[in-house]
């Protein structure tokens, strides 16, 4: 004899999925469409590049853009479209790893933090002061400097600093959401700490932490390329969009076309990762 | 029900649109209130209660579709553009709220809150306005006025902040009060309090009021009139006493029922099983059907509209209980 | 024949409220919130022993400190015969399986990620109530015994009613076949007509289950339905408990007898004078000494004043704190 005489039939039996929502929002799915793309182009760079990046050609120098070579050539003849492309790999993959560990370790550090507060908390708390007082791009800079020039390091040195925004954001949700009764009946039900922390508030508390990483990636690769550029990552010759551009800059009022293309890819890219990061918020949402 | 109304509501409806989907919040609600007469609207949650109040004041406007007609002497309402609307609120209609802490600015001090309301409703001189809000807060029971009027909202306790909220309302004497469960968030001793002071003040300056609750409580000791709202509708309607004493609709009884009053210490409560419907599902024919022990076969089809039984009784049901003897009058 | 299960003797939280620099700098004690000042109590077996109390009275904070939300500032609470803050229980998880909470707001005290089931499951597994091959089963049994659906096994929170929600609570609270159930305004979040439906529920569990139940709350026709006994709160002491029936029809404590009456009552006919309190609830910053209800009082001495009265029995009554509570009630 169950009392659900009038059964109230929530909203959600008649509203659409998340799939359905994700489809009926443009931004988010032209953000989806390029990072697919951008994924695509980064693991089969060979496929859609129609040069060998690397092939060197004396007598095709500085060409500006054709049939042949939609993107021109540059400086040694290289085709400059076949390195936009291959420098995708370098790219996407560096939104990826220089991201990754600085999310993971900044969420394991936010949610203790916010767990167990006292004097954790105010260590972390002057931690974080201490690192974000200062220009990120300044910092990481400072760290490649004493590790060396190179795309490891890079990331190494990314990691080190930028862990410290997720995990602020990541303990601020965690308090948030200690807020709730279901934290504390987690407690008087006897669970452990372990299990209050990664099965009941992280999920809960990780979606603002999902977003700023879709736009952390779109900062990272222009953090990546900005390094490159600055002969601190990427090394030349490697095909990567800021040692392109690099490479392009005495050339700008001749051939603008060998710095110009990088930077576009830049753009979409990152507005790729931008759109995604808007339309996330809404869809991670738990309902109700 | 009254001589002279000085408030009439006639089929007001309220849609909401959320998406494709209309949402009727308030569906064919009609009263009327006379001068110093004080209305209460009870229900529960989805019962449109408060949706019909913001309404009246056309609050509800820039959410969803007002329809009907809502008459404050003898001004049709609902047509009124903002500008018009404007002049009314506040001067001769004054809303309070549930929660004083929201809908107080908490940047603002209590003196500034009340003399901007005087100013924008009154003609008085800027040490009139200060006068007149000292006398506002005393008046409200709020103790040494004057030495408050700089103070900020978050300075005082909540029972306080509520004769606050009261104080704004009635600044510029107004002549009809809505108020949307003004005590709903406060303890018991202050409720009974607050109660009393409303009571006292639309006695004093003849003032009509609409009071909000899902406390049939607070109906019994504070209206002379109650309408009982379900699923968007008034169910019944008439004098309090007649109302909670021998209701005459069945979901009035099952109200009142439910309450634990003269039933032997823990038994059974009576209750009426199911839950109060969404506004996305409404069944057809009467709201109430699905939970209603009277229900026949006309009720899951047809909706029964609000008629007469008794003068200056109402109620919307096609079965409702037997009047007994007392419900003569 | 009525066994004390819970005794709670001397409770004492205080909450520290942060220091400013400048209380630092003019040396001044951090200032705290007294919660509670002195809350001694017996639960006995069986029983539904109601708390009541405006507020900020300190009701909500005695309930978590039971179940150890809260590490008290001093004062013991024993469980069958442990200290239930002591190093040793606080290690094993027996007393979370024995004495389990359900919370006031339906909206926040369910996970909004975990189905029914997946909450139900958990706390099977967790605490090892079950065989996994025995879990499905018994969920569906726990459903059954709150009176919700099935299919409810596969549906997110925010798919049910406030009323259903809390009832979900009740069966993740059951899972574990608790023997003491703290509730914690379990029903001052829902509809008149849904409050009746889970009161029922929980009346006929504690009846089938043998539970003993602290029910707080501040609807005072609620608590005298499904009390045995009352404690009525004011600014973290008990001031009066006894029979619930007694002391709803009787109150002995000054501010007892004003809460009672503060209550609207469902005649239209009996407006009853509701008698006045004056002036506010003293901030819990700053706790009054003598008798936390001095400041309100009409009747107070200067003894009321100095000396903080102790629980005793009143004839016929159930037990005051109150020096004159004699006088008081002589009318009576």
């Amino acid at each position: 004899m169950t009392d659900s005489t009038v059964t109230t039939v929530k909203a959600s039996k008649v509203a659409p999925s998340r799939l359905q929502l994700a489809l009926r929002k443009p931004g988010f799915m032209i953000g989806v469409i390029i990072i697919g793309f951008s994924t695509l182009l980064a693991v089969f760079p060979s496929f859609f590049a129609p040069y060998d990046p690397n092939f060197i050609d004396y007598l095709a120098v500085r060409q500006a853009p054709s049939w042949a070579h939609p993107f021109g050539t540059d400086m040694l003849g290289r085709d400059a479209l076949s390195r936009v492309i291959h420098a995708y790999s370098v790219n996407m993959q560096m939104a990826v790893l220089a991201t990754v560990f600085a999310l993971t370790i900044g969420v394991v550090v936010g949610a203790l933090v916010g767990y167990y507060r006292g004097v954790a908390d105010m260590i972390f708390g002057r931690v974080v002061d201490a690192i974000i007082t200062f220009p990120f791009l300044v910092l990481v800079i400072a760290v490649v400097a004493v590790l060396g020039p190179g795309l490891i390091n890079m990331y190494i040195a990314i990691t080190v600093v930028g862990w410290v925004y997720y995990a602020r954001l990541m303990r601020a949700e965690v308090i948030a959401q200690m807020g709730n009764d279901y934290a504390s009946a987690g407690i008087v039900m006897g669970y452990s700490d372990r299990r209050i922390i990664f099965r009941h508030l992280l999920p809960n508390a990780i979606t603002p932490v999902i977003v700023y990483w879709m736009t952390d990636m779109a900062l990272a690769i222009l953090l990546g390329s900005s390094l490159g550029y600055l002969g601190l990552g990427a090394q030349p010759p490697q095909a990567e969009w800021g040692v392109l551009i690099s490479e392009g800059r005495n050339f700008i009022t001749t051939a603008w076309w060998l710095s110009l293309m990088p930077g576009i890819a830049i753009v979409i890219t990152g507005l790729g990762f931008s759109l995604i990061g808007d339309g996330l918020a809404d869809l991670l949402r738990p309902r109700g | 029900m009254t001589d002279h109304p000085i408030l009439e509501v006639e089929n007001l409806c309220t849609t909401f649109s959320r998406g494709d989907t209309a949402l009727p919040a308030v569906r064919d609600v009609s009263f009327s209130l006379g001068k110093g007469q004080v209305q209460g609207l009870v229900g529960e949650s989805g019962s449109g209660k408060s949706v019909t109040l913001r309404s009246i004041l056309g609050l509800a406007r820039q959410y969803g579709e007002v329809r009907g007609s809502v008459r404050w002497q003898g001004q049709e309402l609902t047509t009124m553009s903002e500008r018009q609307l404007r002049k009314i609120r506040g001067r001769e209609i004054a809303m309070i709220f549930q929660e004083p802490m929201t809908s107080l600015n908490p940047l603002l001090t209590v003196g500034t809150q009340l003399t901007e309301t005087l100013k924008a409703h009154t003609d008085l001189g800027r040490k009139a306005r200060r006068d007149r809000a000292i006398e506002m807060l005393d008046h409200v029971g709020i103790p040494a006025a004057a030495s408050r009027l700089g103070e900020y909202p978050h300075q005082f306790s909540g029972g306080m902040r509520q004769r606050v909220m009261i104080a704004i309302a009635l600044a510029a004497s107004p002549k009809l009060l809505l108020a949307d469960e003004p005590t709903t968030a406060l303890d018991a001793t202050i409720q009974a309090q607050i109660l009393d002071l409303i009571l006292k003040l639309a006695d004093e300056m003849s003032m009509g009021v609409v009071l909000v609750t899902h406390d049939l409580g607070v109906v019994a000791q504070t209206c002379d009139t109650v309408s009982v709202m379900y699923a968007g509708r008034v169910v019944e309607q008439g004098d309090v006493r007649q109302v909670l004493q021998t209701p005459r609709h069945p979901y009035t009884e099952g109200l009142m029922r439910s309450v634990p009053q003269d039933v032997p210490p823990r038994t059974q409560l009576y209750s009426v099983p199911g839950t109060p419907p969404s506004l996305f599902s409404l069944p057809e024919g009467c709201a109430f059907a699905p939970r209603c022990q009277a229900a026949g076969p006309a009720c899951q089809t047809a909706r029964p509209m609000l008629q007469d039984i008794a003068p200056g009784r109402q109620t919307a049901c096609f079965h409702p209980l037997p009047a007994t003897q007392d419900d003569a009058a | 024949m009525t066994q004390t299960v819970m005794k709670i003797e001397d409770l004492h939280l205080s909450f520290p409220v942060s220091r400013t620099l400048l209380d630092v700098v003019q040396r001044k004690p951090g200032k705290s919130v007294s919660a509670l000042n002195g809350v001694s109590l017996e639960l006995k077996q069986g029983e539904t022993l109601g708390v009541v109390g405006e507020s900020g009275c300190g009701k909500s904070t005695l309930a978590r400190c039971i179940v150890r939300l809260y590490p008290p500032t001093s004062g013991r609470i024993h469980f069958d015969d442990q200290n239930i803050f002591g190093a040793q229980a606080r290690k094993d998880r027996t007393y979370n399986r024995r004495v389990q909470m359900m919370f006031q707001d339906p909206y926040s005290s369910l996970n909004p990620r975990m189905t029914t089931g997946d909450i139900l499951a958990e706390a099977l597994r967790v605490h090892e109530m079950r065989p996994e091959a025995e879990i499905a089963p018994r969920i569906a049994e726990l459903l059954d015994l709150v009176r919700l659906p099935q299919d409810a096994t596969d549906k997110l929170p925010h798919e049910f009613s406030g009323g259903q929600r809390q009832r979900i609570a009740i069966a993740r609270a059951l899972a574990v076949e608790p023997e003491v159930l703290i509730a914690d305004e379990l029903v001052s979040a829902l509809d008149v007509s849904v409050q009746a439906q889970v009161v029922n529920l929980l009346l006929e569990l504690q009846e089938r289950l043998h539970l003993t139940i602290l029910f707080v709350a501040h609807d005072l026709r609620l608590v005298r339905h499904v009390s045995n006994r009352v404690a009525v709160i004011y600014l973290g002491r008990i001031v009066e408990i006894g029979d619930s029936e007694t002391l709803f029809s009787a109150p002995s404590h000054p501010y007892s007898q004003a809460l009672l009456s503060a209550a609207p009552s469902l005649d239209p006919d009996n407006k009853g004078a509701a008698i006045q309190l004056e002036g506010e609830l003293p901030s819990p910053l700053n706790v009054p000494p003598g008798c936390p209800f001095h400041v309100r009082c009409r009747h107070v001495t200067d003894q009321c004043r100095k000396v903080i009265p102790e629980l005793r029995k009143l004839e016929g009554r159930g037990e005051v704190a109150c020096h004159h509570a004699e006088e008081i009630n002589q009318h009576a």
